[in-house]
């Protein structure tokens, strides 16, 4: 939130200045009053008879110090409304020019990401890292598959929910490339914690460069290992829940792995992926992320080894 | 004459009266809270319905609205049951045990016609509570408000029984009076129920 | 078959004494023996008075109160390190919603309804809450609800869903097993508590004031709670209503918040939020009243700005119902709404604040009287202000969107509700413990306390704050390493761990003060307001002769200031029948005398059908089938319970006055 990366995150940020300040200034005030009143006001020695002079007497001092007080705080208060209305409109009004469009849907626990520009033929799916081009707006059509869900980039934009039986949508252009941690910010059952999406700004040229490599489906393994990874993956519970373009595998309860290798992470955000990790994450889903809906797989250590062979060559 | 009166450095209450109606009464002031409450219920129930009408694009969202006879007879024998029951109200508030036996009674009478009409308002809703949303919140206003008629019936049923059999009271008048208090409530709150599940259905 | 009463059983009933001589005559003996509660086990569970079941009910809530600590211990002992292995998910989202539920529920808003059992009819001046045996009743309910949930979290089926519930994760879909249900049913029975506890409240305040204690002149501790009581009414249908659809949704197949089927799951959140915004407030605003009443007595002076004051209290009431979508924000809201509720959400300071500055006006032109609770109200300056801050930072749409559900909202919460009601609760333990007690609390131990609650609480939440800035969302069991979040959480644990110590330094002193403290007299701090001209503790009827108000602080002032008149005012009151539980019922506006009301004995029936109830309410978490089969003995015993007995009836009609 204090390093923003795109224009929402910066508007908020200097929003955050003039309020933050202004109530610390506030705060400041109050805290000045008291410490004036422990220094001034004299102790009472007990017993002490309370003092009963002000009873239905007017006391004109204190009456006008606290209606001005009331009244400073009333305008304060007023002015911070505009300027909250007014970042809010600025915040709703960048330009959409140009924009790419992916639909990203919330999953127990992971995302989905559908990239839908131009004809039908050049949209792709990928899951929990989401690529985005630099400078250029990037809207966001948001659903959710089973409860509700939040997305949350905090450098770049502000968060908006993911509702079952609602479509919303959060619209957030980075203005810098970069990897930008996102994640699920609603409570959304055991895995909540993991949940994690990355938004990765790369140069134009590089963004294009990416998207072309996901619109073609997985390629051959050149290897007998990789190809007996891929019968495995095919005969396998792999292929009841996820899908490899340009195989038979086209399931979509799990995360696309098209093209699963060329990501940071496993298990949206869980591990960082590696060799060593995929193998670990196949072999025992639940010990990394208890209650991921992705079952164990009871594989030989070779059967798991080719497997994991062929998961790394989808880039 | 009762008041209190000063003796002294004191307030002699000794011959205030050991009951009072309306806002007098404590009861009373119980009875208005439970209004409260259960007001506040109906409205949110009512502003449910229509949230949900809002986000539907037909309403009722499948099949027909509610039939409208059974209703309409049980809005006008409740209607009918207001008079035994100012009757009643006005008998306890004049002392007048017999009269308000009798009133009482007939509330009680009318009140079990209303409760035999509801099964058939159920039957004539033309939706089931687990069909959809529609089926549930009509349901369910129509259910929270026969609560309320079956708890009255109950409540009346017992204090008519005490006014039979005894032992009798002048604080009892006060129950009386306090119970046709609620049973106007009951009545009024059907109103807004009865418009909403029987006409918003049918406006467009 | 004879029920009515004959002339003679009449006669033979008629009271013998009345009121008005002061302690040791025989009418005093005979009001005290009057009003006291039977002994022996029955006796204990047929116990009315209200300051028995009060100081009960306090037990309880802190009881409950410690459970919730030791969970939130818990909570930040998981949380101290990164990738902490103490709890798997399960079990930390099931500590998370006990945690929450618990301090909400069984402990915020109950709490405040227990002391103001016990004070306000003190304060009011009069002898008994209004319906005590209703009052008996709604504290079982109370304890048999809180029970229950905890008995489910002890076999493994505890709430997990959050204290809010949202579906559809709280649903049939995602939620299947018991535990939703079992916290949907405790909803259930503290609403029903807390909404009879309301109307009990209201009814004290509205119409068993003494004589002369007109609205104008009513204790602002005794406003806050009526204003409270009233909001409770308005605000808890809401989530009754919202409850009973879930839990129908869950168990009969109805479809309120199931999309597929035309109903929608933000219909749940505008639901909770329509009584959850209130229920800050309703938890708040007794907060405020205690500091009312702690700072007169410790500034030596009456309070600055009554009028002021009151309408602040009843503005916040009006203002708290009409923010609740500021915890919606994220959903996707039409602009013109958010605005709104921003400009809401922001105005609703401008009441706390001029509560504060009045406050403030008034510790400036007083003398102070440095002692523990006038500490804690300090602290309140401190904590609630830097809350009430942070709220007016979340009511920034904008600012709202990015630390929405994140660690700053959790920062934010606890310094409202802890600085808002914890520290002014503990300042009025402190400051009543002698009248509950008769006996003072350790000065010494009790700045311990102070200083470790206040300097704990800070270390614990201020991090938070930044934490959520940093992007650490709320409700998760764990955190990576490389998001370096790991120091701060650490600081916050141990903070955390140190603002437990200063609370069981509370319970030390407390334990310790209650069987040796020094004895405190009736009004050991030089109070104004009605209950320190009773003796610590109160006789069980308060008081043996009924004062007559003429002064908003009655104690300090009980006759008009000026000449004495001629003749001499009233002082008190007498007449009532001292050997009968009657009490003196008086006018809304003018505490002018109006009926004599006669409560009943104590009896086993409240208790009896509490039990019923909790059968009621616990079997239909299993068979819909109970909600009707369970009305059976609920109807009887509510019948017996009404029913009057021929000698009651005796003894009324013998001191009967018709209006």
């Amino acid at each position: 939130m204090f390093e923003p990366a795109g224009p929402q995150a910066h508007l908020i940020l200097q929003l955050w200045h003039l309020i933050a300040w202004t109530c610390a200034g506030v705060f400041a005030a109050i805290l000045l009053v008291l410490v004036a009143i422990l220094l001034r006001t004299p102790r009472a020695p007990m017993p002490a008879a309370p003092d009963l002079s002000t009873t239905d007497k007017a006391e004109p001092g204190p009456r006008r110090s606290v209606a001005t007080a009331v009244v400073a705080s009333a305008l304060l208060l007023l002015a911070l409304v505009v300027a909250s209305v007014f970042t809010d409109r600025a915040v709703a009004r960048m330009s959409l020019v140009d924009a790419v469009n992916i639909e990203l849907t919330g999953h127990q626990w992971w995302w989905s990401a559908r990239y839908i520009n131009g004809p039908v033929s050049d949209t792709f799916t990928t899951a929990n890292e989401v690529h985005i081009p630099v400078g250029r707006p990037v809207i966001f059509t948001l659903k959710a598959d089973d409860v509700i869900h939040s997305i949350w980039v905090p450098r770049l934009a502000g968060k908006k929910d993911l509702i079952p039986g609602r479509t919303a949508s959060l619209q957030l252009r980075a203005d810098e490339p970069g990897v930008y941690q996102g994640r699920c910010a609603e409570f959304c059952g055991l895995e909540h914690a993991f949940m994690g999406l990355q938004i990765v700004a790369d140069p134009a040229d590089r963004y294009e460069a990416w998207a072309a490599a996901q619109r073609r489906p997985a390629s051959e393994p050149a290897d007998a290992q990789a190809l007996r990874g891929r019968e495995l993956f095919l005969s396998q519970s792999c292929a009841m829940c996820h899908a490899v373009q340009g195989t038979t595998a086209g399931a979509q309860h799990g995360p696309d792995l098209t093209h699963v290798a060329g990501r940071r992470e496993l298990a949206a955000g869980t591990l960082p992926n590696t060799r060593e990790n995929l193998q670990a994450w196949i072999a025992d889903p639940q010990k990394h992320k208890p209650g991921t809906n992705m079952p164990s797989t009871p594989l030989s250590q070779a059967d798991l080894s080719a497997l994991v062979t062929y998961l790394e060559t989808l880039k | 004459m009762t008041a209190a009166r000063v003796r002294g450095t004191a307030l002699d209450v000794s011959s205030l009266p050991t009951y009072g109606f309306s806002h007098r009464s404590i009861v009373w002031w119980a009875t208005l809270g439970m209004i409260a409450v259960e007001a506040t219920v109906f409205a949110l129930a009512i502003a449910t319905y229509f949230y949900l009408r809002s986000h539907a694009t037909t309403w009722p969202l499948a099949g027909k609205p509610p039939d409208l006879l059974w209703g309409t007879i049980n809005t006008l024998v409740m209607l009918g049951s207001l008079l035994p029951n100012h009757l009643a109200k006005k008998a306890a508030e004049k002392d007048n045990v017999s009269r308000a036996r009798l009133w009482m009674a007939v509330c009680l009478a009318m009140g079990l016609l209303f409760l035999v009409i509801r099964i058939f308002e159920f039957r004539s809703l033309n939706t089931g509570w687990d069909t959809d949303a529609y089926g549930s919140i009509v349901w369910t206003l129509l259910g929270l408000h026969t609560v309320h008629l079956v708890t009255d019936f109950y409540d009346s049923a017992v204090l008519t029984l005490l006014l039979f059999i005894g032992p009798l009271e002048g604080r009892h008048m006060q129950d009386v009076s306090e119970n046709a208090f609620y049973w106007y409530f009951v009545v009024a709150s059907w109103l807004p129920i009865y418009l909403v599940i029987y006409w918003a259905a049918r406006l467009h | 078959m004879k029920r009515q009463p004959s002339e003679q059983e009449i006669r033979d009933a008629a009271p013998r004494l009345r009121d008005g001589p002061g302690p040791g005559s025989p009418e005093a003996r005979a009001l005290d023996e009057t009003w006291s509660d039977a002994p022996g086990l029955i006796g204990w569970f047929s116990a009315i008075n209200h300051k028995t079941i009060a100081l009960r009910f306090v037990v309880a809530t802190m009881l409950f109160f410690g459970a919730g600590g030791i969970l939130a211990a818990l909570m930040r002992l998981q949380l101290a390190r990164p990738g902490n292995k103490l709890m798997g998910p399960d079990m930390y989202n099931q500590v998370f919603t006990m945690h929450g539920t618990t301090m909400m529920f069984l402990f915020a808003v109950p709490v405040m309804q227990a002391v103001a059992v016990y004070l306000v009819p003190l304060m009011v001046g009069t002898r008994s809450i209004a319906f005590p045996r209703l009052n008996a009743y709604a504290f079982w309910v109370f304890v048999f609800g809180g029970l229950m949930l905890y008995a489910a979290f002890f076999v493994n089926a505890g709430a997990d869903a959050g204290w809010f519930s949202y579906v559809p994760l709280a649903g049939p879909d995602f939620s299947p097993g018991k535990r939703v249900d079992f916290w949907a049913q405790m909803i259930t029975y503290t609403e029903l508590s807390a909404i009879v506890e309301a109307i009990v409240v209201i009814t004290t305040a509205l119409k068993l004031r003494a004589p002369g204690m007109t609205l104008n002149r009513m204790p602002l501790f005794v406003w806050a709670m009526l204003v409270t009581a009233f909001m409770i009414l308005f605000a808890m249908p809401a989530v009754m209503l919202a409850s009973t659809a879930l839990i129908m949704d869950r168990l009969v197949g109805t479809h309120f918040y199931n999309p597929a089927e035309g109903g929608d799951a933000l219909l749940w959140q505008h639901l909770f939020w329509f009584f959850g915004h209130p229920e800050v407030y309703l938890i708040f605003i007794p907060g405020l009243g205690f500091i009312s009443a702690i700072i007169p007595t410790f500034a030596r002076r009456p309070m600055f700005g009554y009028t002021a004051m009151v309408l602040s209290l009843i503005a916040t009431a009006f203002l708290a119902f009409g923010l609740w979508v500021h915890h919606m924000f994220a959903t996707n809201l039409p602009e013109l709404g958010k605005s709104f509720f921003t400009a809401a959400s922001m105005m609703i300071a401008i009441p706390t604040a001029t509560q504060i500055f009045c406050w403030l006006a008034t510790l400036w032109t007083g003398r102070l009287n440095f002692k523990t609770p006038l500490l804690f109200v300090l602290a309140f300056f401190f904590i609630l202000v830097l809350g009430g801050l942070t709220g007016i930072i979340l009511a920034a749409v904008p600012i709202n969107l990015q630390v929405h559900d994140s660690y700053f909202v959790v920062a934010h919460l606890h310094y409202v509700l802890i600085g808002g009601a914890v520290f002014p609760l503990f300042g009025a333990f402190y400051y009543w413990f002698p009248k509950f007690t008769g006996r003072m609390m350790s000065e010494r131990l009790g700045r311990w306390n102070f200083w470790l609650m206040f300097v704990g609480f800070n270390v614990a939440f201020f991090p938070m704050h930044l934490l959520g800035m940093q992007g650490m969302p709320r409700r998760v069991y764990t955190y990576q390493a490389e998001s370096g979040w790991g120091q701060m959480n650490f600081v916050s644990t141990a903070g955390a761990l140190v603002l437990a110590a200063g609370v069981l330094l509370f319970v030390i002193n407390a334990l310790r003060s209650w069987h040796a403290g020094a004895a405190a007299g009736n009004d050991p701090w030089g109070g104004g307001t009605l209950e320190w001209a009773a003796s610590s503790p109160p006789a069980p009827c308060n008081f043996h002769a009924l004062p007559v108000v003429h002064s908003r602080d009655p104690v300090w002032q009980p006759l008009p200031s000026g000449p004495p008149a001629q003749p001499p005012l009233p002082t008190h009151v007498m007449g009532l029948t001292a050997d009968e539980r009657q009490l003196l019922v008086t006018t809304v506006v003018d505490a002018r005398p109006d009926v004599l009301h006669t409560f009943p004995r104590p009896s086993i029936w409240p208790f009896a059908c509490a039990v019923a109830t909790t059968v009621l309410f616990t079997a239909s978490i299993f068979t819909a089938w109970a909600v009707v089969w369970g009305m059976v003995p609920v109807a009887i015993i509510l019948t017996l319970w009404f029913w009057p007995h021929r000698h009651e009836t005796a003894r009324h009609l013998a001191m009967e006055r018709k209006p």
